[in-house]
Parts: C-alpha cells; sequence; structure tokens
C-alpha cells in the first residue's frame, strides 16, 4: 500500500517530477487514508507561490518496511483542514498558514505558531490593524470562565536560565484544566536564510537549528547534502558521525536526568549528572575540539580524523563515566521518595501519543515502538544498531528511566564502535549539488525524529530547506500531559520533555 | 544578666550559621566543596546594601511584611529559654503568644504577597494558609504535652523541666512529640520535603514565592528573619531531642551552640537523601504529624 505516495528510503534524493501531484481532493484524501493505516506524517509544509503554495506531506510507513512516502499538491489561498480528524497535522497547517498564506478552512484551533513574517509577499492571518506587526505571545488563549478558576501566565522570562517561552495555565486551585504554549520568541528565520543556499555559512546555521542537537541537524544535513551531490560519507566518517550523535545522546540524557533530581529537590543525582554530563562534553570535544560538536560534520565526512590515540581516550573515558552515571543515576531507583514523586505524574495516554504524533524518548515513554536508528536506518545504524527501548507507563517515571536505559544502549554501541574504527579516508571531496531535485533525510537526535527536506530549483539552489524538529512533534504532548495534573507539577513534566524552544522557533 | 545578653546575642548572630551549616551538608553529599559556612551572612549584607524596587500597585502591606514578620520572630526569640538557660522574659500563657507571633508574621507576608496581585504569590500564599492550618494543631498538643509534664504555662520552665529523667519516665510521649514537631519544624521554615528554600521554579515553590517581589534591604530582612525563624523553632526542638545540662552555664551554652549545629547537619542530610513530596501529600503528613502529638497528649494525660 503506497495511498499514491512515491515510496522511497531515508537519506535518499529523486527528481522533483517524480513526485505524485494528485488534484486536491486525492492528496487529502490519500494523507488521511495513510494516517488511519498507521503511518506518521514527518513533514507537511508548503512552497508559496504566486496563486498560493504547493503542499509537500512527507509520510513514514509503518515499522518494518522502512519506506518513507512523499505526495504534494497545489492549492490556492486556502485548502481543507486535516486537523480535526488527524490531530498530529494540526501544527503543521497553521505552519503552512502562517509560512504561505493559505488558509486551512475549518481549522479548530487557528493561531500563529512563531508569529514570524510570511515566506511570501503579503498580510499574515493575524496582522494587526494598526500595523504593528505580530509580536510573539499577543494572540486570544483559551480561557476558562468561572469564580473558582484562575489563570496563571508564566514566561517568556523566566526564573531559571531557560530559553524564552510563554505557558499559560487555566488553573481551578492546584489542578491545570489547560495548558496553553506560545513560542516564537527565538525565530531567527533559519528557513527563509537557507533558500538560496548551500553557501560556505549553511554548515554553520544547521549547527545553530538547536544548539543541544548540533550533530543530530547536521547529519540530517550531511545526509541530503552527499544524495543531492552523489557522494558519500566513508564507512570512518559514518562511525564516528554514530560516535557523535550517541555521545550527543548521553550528554543530555545525562543532563536531563539530573535536572528532573534537582527538580524534585534530590541533590546528589543533580550534582553529580551536572558534572558527568560536563564528562560526555568533554569527550565530543576530545573528537573535534567543540564540546557541542560544532565542525565535526561536514558534507562528505567528518572535519577532523579521529585516530588512534583519540579512540583509546574516548574508550578509557568512556569507562569511568559509565561507571560514574550508573552511580548517580542508581541512587534514583533505590531511593523511595524520589520514585514516588516521579510515578503517576504527567501521564500522556498511548493513544494520545499516537494520535498527536510523538517522536523520540516522549513518545517510547507512551509505548510507541518508534525510533529512526532502526525503522528508517542511516549511516552508520544501518550496519549496527542499537536496540529500542520503550515503556509503558507514559509518566515522568517512564521517561525518565527510558532515558538512563537509553543511555545504557549508547554506551555499549560506543565502546563497540570506537573499538573496531573502519580505515580509509576521513572526508571525501564535497560536490555541487544537482538540479530539479528533492532530497529526504531523518535521524534520530536525541529528542527524536529530526526531518529535513531540501526541494533545489533549477540552478542547483534551495527552493525550500523545510526542518522539522523534534520539538514541533512534542511541545502539544507537555501540554497534554498537564491535563488534570497539580500546577506545580509543571517544572517536572516540563523537564521530562525537556523541548528545544529555538528548534521549534527556526 | 549576663545570660539575657548571651541570649540576644546568639539570637540575633547565629541564626545565618545554620543555613550555611546546612548548606555545606547537603554540598558534601553531593560531592561537592559548597559555599562557605558565612555565606548567608555575606548574602544577607549584600542584600542590605542594595537598592529597592517598589511595585506602584503595592501599599504599605506589601513594605510592612517583611518587617512584622522579622519583629514578631525576634519576639518569639525572647520567649523560647536556650539550652539550660531561660528566656530574658517568661510569664503564665507565653507559650499562647510564641505560637501567635509566627501567625501573625505569616499573615503579613501573605498580605504583603496578596497584595502584588501576582497569581504566584497568591498560590504561595494559598498554600502557606493551609499547610500552616494543619501544622498549627501540632504545635499545641506538643504545648498542651509539656505543659501537663511540667505544670507550667510559661515556655521557660516547660522546656527546662524536660531531663533525661523525664525521659525514662514518658519516654514514649517524648518520642511521639519529637516526630511531631520535626515535621512541623521543616514545614515552617520551608525545608525538604516539604518546600524547597534553593529552588528557582516559581510553580513549586510555597514560601520563596511569596516573596518574589521583594528587593535589597527588604528581602535581606526576610532571609535573616527565616534564619531567625529555623533558630527559634530550632531552639525549641533542642529541649525536647537533647536534653541535656551540666549545671555550668558557660558548659551549657557551648553545649546548646553544638546541639544547635547538630540540629543543623541533621536537617541537612533529611534534605540530602530525599526528595521533596508531591505538594498533594503534604496535607497527609501533616495531619500524621498532628496525630503524633495528639497521642503523646494523650500519654501523658490519661
Amino acid at each position: 500500500m503506497s495511498f499514491g505516495m512515491k515510496n522511497f528510503y531515508n537519506g535518499t534524493s529523486f527528481q522533483r517530477c517524480e513526485i505524485p501531484m494528485p488534484d486536491n481532493d486525492m492528496f487529502f484524501q490519500s494523507v488521511l487514508d495513510a494516517v488511519s493505516a498507521g503511518w506518521r506524517v514527518c513533514s507537511y509544509f508548503g512552497v508559496p507561490n504566486a496563486g498560493g503554495a504547493t503542499l509537500f506531506c512527507i509520510m513514514s510507513a509503518r515499522a518494518g518496511s522502512g519506506a518513507l512516502g512523499i505526495i504534494a499538491t497545489t492549492v490556492g489561498r486556502s485548502f481543507p483542514s486535516l486537523a480535526a480528524a488527524c490531530p498530529q497535522l494540526h501544527l503543521f497547517e497553521r505552519e503552512i498558514a502562517e509560512q504561505c498564506l493559505t488558509r486551512p478552512e475549518g481549522h479548530p484551533w487557528f493561531k500563529p505558531v512563531r508569529f514570524q513574517k510570511p515566506l511570501c509577499v503579503g498580510e499574515s492571518f493575524w496582522s494587526t490593524t494598526d500595523g504593528g506587526g505580530l509580536l510573539p505571545a499577543v494572540m486570544d488563549f483559551y480561557h476558562v470562565e468561572g469564580d473558582e478558576v484562575h489563570e496563571v501566565a508564566v514566561g517568556p522570562v523566566h526564573a531559571g536560565v531557560i530559553e524564552p517561552g510563554h505557558f499559560r495555565f487555566q488553573c481551578h486551585g492546584e489542578e491545570v484544566f489547560h495548558l496553553e504554549i506560545s513560542l516564537g520568541f527565538q525565530h531567527r528565520g533559519i528557513e527563509r536564510a537557507l533558500t538560496g543556499a548551500p553557501t560556505p555559512r549553511t554548515m554553520h546555521q544547521i549547527e545553530t537549528i538547536a544548539g543541544d542537537t548540533t550533530v543530530g541537524h547536521a547529519q540530517a544535513y550531511c545526509m541530503n547534502m552527499e544524495s543531492l551531490g552523489g557522494f558519500f560519507a566513508s564507512p570512518r566518517a559514518e562511525t564516528v558521525r554514530g560516535i557523535a550523535l550517541e555521545l550527543e545522546r548521553l550528554a543530555n540524557h545525562t543532563g536531563d536526568l539530573g535536572a528532573i533530581a534537582g527538580d524534585v529537590g534530590y541533590l546528589p543525582t543533580a550534582s553529580f549528572c551536572g558534572r558527568i554530563r560536563g564528562d560526555f562534553l568533554n569527550m565530543t570535544a576530545l573528537l573535534c575540539g567543540s564540546r557541542f560538536s560544532r565542525g565535526l560534520l561536514r558534507p562528505g565526512g567528518i572535519g577532523y580524523d579521529c585516530d588512534a590515540s583519540i579512540a583509546d581516550e574516548l574508550h578509557n573515558r568512556l569507562q569511568s563515566a559509565r561507571e560514574d552515571l550508573t552511580g548517580a543515576v542508581n541512587l534514583l531507583w533505590d531511593t523511595p521518595s524520589v520514585m514516588a514523586r516521579l510515578e503517576d505524574v504527567g501521564i500522556v495516554t498511548e493513544k494520545d501519543a499516537r494520535e498527536i504524533g510523538l517522536v523520540g524518548p516522549a513518545a517510547r515513554a507512551c509505548g510507541l515502538n518508534r525510533d529512526v536508528r532502526r525503522d528508517h536506518p542511516f549511516g552508520i545504524f544501518r550496519m549496527s544498531q542499537i536496540p529500542v527501548v520503550t515503556a509503558t507507563t507514559c509518566d515522568v517515571a517512564a521517561r525518565t528511566r527510558l532515558r538512563w536505559l537509553e543511555a545504557e544502549r549508547s554506551l555499549d554501541f560506543i565502546e563497540e564502535q570506537v573499538r573496531h574504527l573502519p580505515r580509509g579516508s576521513y572526508l571525501n571531496q564535497a560536490k555541487g549539488i544537482a538540479s530539479g531535485r528533492c532530497a529526504v533525510a531523518l535521524t534520530e537526535g536525541w529528542r527524536g525524529e529530526i526531518c529535513h527536506v531540501a526541494l533545489t530549483d533549477d540552478r542547483g539552489c534551495f527552493e525550500r530547506y523545510k526542518i522539522v524538529d523534534p520539538s514541533f512533534h512534542n511541545w502539544n504532548g507537555l501540554g497534554l500531559a498537564l491535563r488534570n495534573q497539580q500546577i506545580s507539577d509543571f517544572p517536572l513534566c516540563n523537564k521530562s520533555f525537556n523541548l528545544s524552544y529555538c528548534g521549534f522557533d527556526l | 544578666m549576663t545570660n539575657s545578653i548571651i541570649h540576644i546575642f546568639l539570637a540575633l548572630t547565629m541564626p545565618p550559621l545554620l543555613l550555611g551549616v546546612i548548606g555545606k551538608t547537603k554540598a558534601a553529599f553531593a560531592g561537592r566543596v559548597g559555599a562557605p559556612f558565612l555565606q548567608p551572612y555575606y548574602d544577607i549584607i549584600r542584600l542590605l546594601q542594595k537598592g529597592t524596587v517598589f511595585s506602584t500597585t503595592t501599599t504599605w502591606l506589601f513594605r510592612a511584611g517583611p518587617i512584622v514578620a522579622l519583629a514578631t520572630t525576634a519576639v518569639a526569640a525572647l520567649l523560647v529559654p536556650f539550652g539550660a538557660h531561660p528566656a530574658p522574659v517568661s510569664f503564665d500563657g507565653d507559650m499562647i503568644l510564641y505560637a501567635y507571633l509566627f501567625a501573625l508574621g505569616r499573615f503579613f507576608t501573605m498580605s504583603a504577597a496578596l497584595d502584588t496581585g501576582s497569581s504566584f504569590e497568591g498560590m504561595g500564599s494559598a498554600r502557606e494558609a493551609t499547610y500552616s492550618c494543619l501544622a498549627e494543631p501540632t504545635l499545641f498538643f506538643a504545648l498542651i504535652t509539656l505543659s501537663r509534664l511540667s505544670g507550667k504555662f510559661s515556655l521557660s520552665p516547660m522546656l527546662i523541666n524536660i531531663s533525661l529523667g523525664v525521659w525514662l519516665d514518658t519516654g514514649a510521649a517524648l518520642l511521639l512529640l519529637i516526630g511531631g514537631m520535626f515535621i512541623v519544624l521543616l514545614v515552617e521554615n520551608c525545608r525538604i520535603p516539604f518546600d524547597d528554600p534553593n529552588t528557582h521554579l516559581e510553580l513549586t515553590m510555597i514560601h520563596e514565592v511569596m516573596v518574589l517581589d521583594h528587593s535589597g534591604p527588604a528581602f535581606g530582612l526576610i532571609q535573616y528573619a527565616a534564619a531567625l525563624k529555623l533558630f527559634v523553632l530550632g531552639a525549641f526542638f533542642i529541649h525536647l531531642a537533647l536534653p541535656y545540662a551540666t549545671g555550668n552555664p558557660l558548659l551549657d551554652w557551648g553545649l546548646f551552640i553544638i546541639s544547635m549545629l547538630e540540629l543543623a547537619v541533621v536537617i541537612g542530610i533529611v534534605e540530602s537523601v530525599m526528595a521533596r513530596l508531591r505538594l498533594i501529600r503534604i496535607p497527609q503528613l501533616l495531619v500524621a504529624a498532628s496525630i503524633l502529638a495528639a497521642f503523646s497528649t494523650l500519654l501523658v494525660i490519661r
């Protein structure tokens, strides 16, 4: 079953004319049919044109086939909204409306996404009459009426050192009825800047989409450049990329475990994990000189070779970091007061998670068995697989334990890879990219599925470079997790998701 | 007279040291060096040197909050005997004044918080009101028990009466009382597992969220009053838990200081080995504390 879509595999490219372009009815019916058959939307975006926009939908088939599907259609100034029938599309449709000025008719929650300027000429649907432009979080929030209902607004300036975002709670006493999240404060216009790329600065822009997911995004970009240019990274480079991706996962999962412990006021794990996170970052620095992997991944390979002495040093450091981390994290499971605090808080049911299309650890903690590394293998993961970990309790405890189990798998993976580094060159010569093609790359960053779609024009430049950060799928999950919870549990739920603001805001 | 002077001197200077000791203990458990013991003093001095910003929506109540909180706690400090030495001020029924001085301070802190009109501070006040209501019965059951044991209605004779002999007589009742009063000590001073004085998460705070809008010297007074409150309630608790006296006035003062530092270490250990409770669980624990104290009363009255 392909639902009228072109099927292809992760990290490949094809002529744009190969993309099926059925009429609107067929397109929307295909998307709905595919979703009801268990397919998942990876990316759904528009390319503005004179009379409206061309919509592209990239979907992931059910686990096992490894196939991806793409389908497109041209719409005018409006198109039918599928959000009510298919909630995982709701944010994508709002994004299309904001970027391409075409209205999803019947959208149940028609509000701005990033409060950004449209990609084409014209007035935004939400422009104020006084010409003041859109300001983040200036919109009509969902409002609950009642004598005993009160509203709590948090952010965009927070008490801690975190990114800016606005949270609006509708509360009854301590209980949260509804949480609405408004982002966009970090919008930098990355997608707009990438139109007409690649230029020498493109790689650096990609590395800063989400500063803590440098490898995840850089890997996706490199895959697109390599498939569009018809060149390859050597096995040696692919292995080091895999090691860097897992080091990034380890550093962030460790930081999260510490932050969750800190939020419940459990100091020992919080302090230890804070330090061990630094150890993992320093291992990344060993590979490329940057604690956040800047400059490590380059189209065609890696920017710095990993020689035998570095590999040995990495192996040694990994051993001691594993010991430290095991000790620090086991303290959590052995402390009843910590577990009592984590269990049954912030539950997102499996059904909800499936409907809103959660990805990454947040999805796997709800029992959804999805992981790009296995479902759509790329790079080293085509040769060497990492077991997928899932949990079933869907609460903060599940998301915490899942992080630890994933960290263990990543440690095993790196230890094995670092001992068997393939020989060969580390950087192949990059070539110019082909014109009139479409490339899609999916990677599993530590937050979940990252999807990059490149559409090149006839001069061999990007006409559109669409980025979907896992946070784009997952922010709604946080809102649902807070339903009927204590408002005092919000920071804990937030940490257990630990989503990116800048990755969402682009 | 000398004892009164030492009493007042200790009450004025020692409280922040307890916070320093708690911080050092927690740091040791976390494998860190930690801030110096005297850090709380530096913090308070730094705050006192700063300027203050008052929101234009606030009234005199907002400014009165920190001052009343400090004043009431300071008066309460005069009513509690430190170690084997009677308090400078003592009269029949001062135990009721002691209990309600804290209530008065709390009332002003909460009013000041509500005065800002901030939703966070409203939530904090609601939590504080709920938990202090539930903590009050424990304190009163404790006072009744102590009053029954000593036959007195004043804190100094009541508390100094507790000795090893009394422990041997009514150990069970005192043990229950210690359990209940330790919970009250932690909840009244916003310590883990009830509140986390170091958290920066405004949605989970209880006491800290009520003072978010205070800055500079006013905030310094609040910090100092909080330390003093820990000291005063701690001195009360020490009488129950470590009722030693040597008879030598100077040695007794030394014993008192060491006991207080030990208490700070114990609090630091409790904070290090357990996580915060979910807010919804706090009332359950407070009711349990009340029941413990009620049983101790029952045991001595029977």
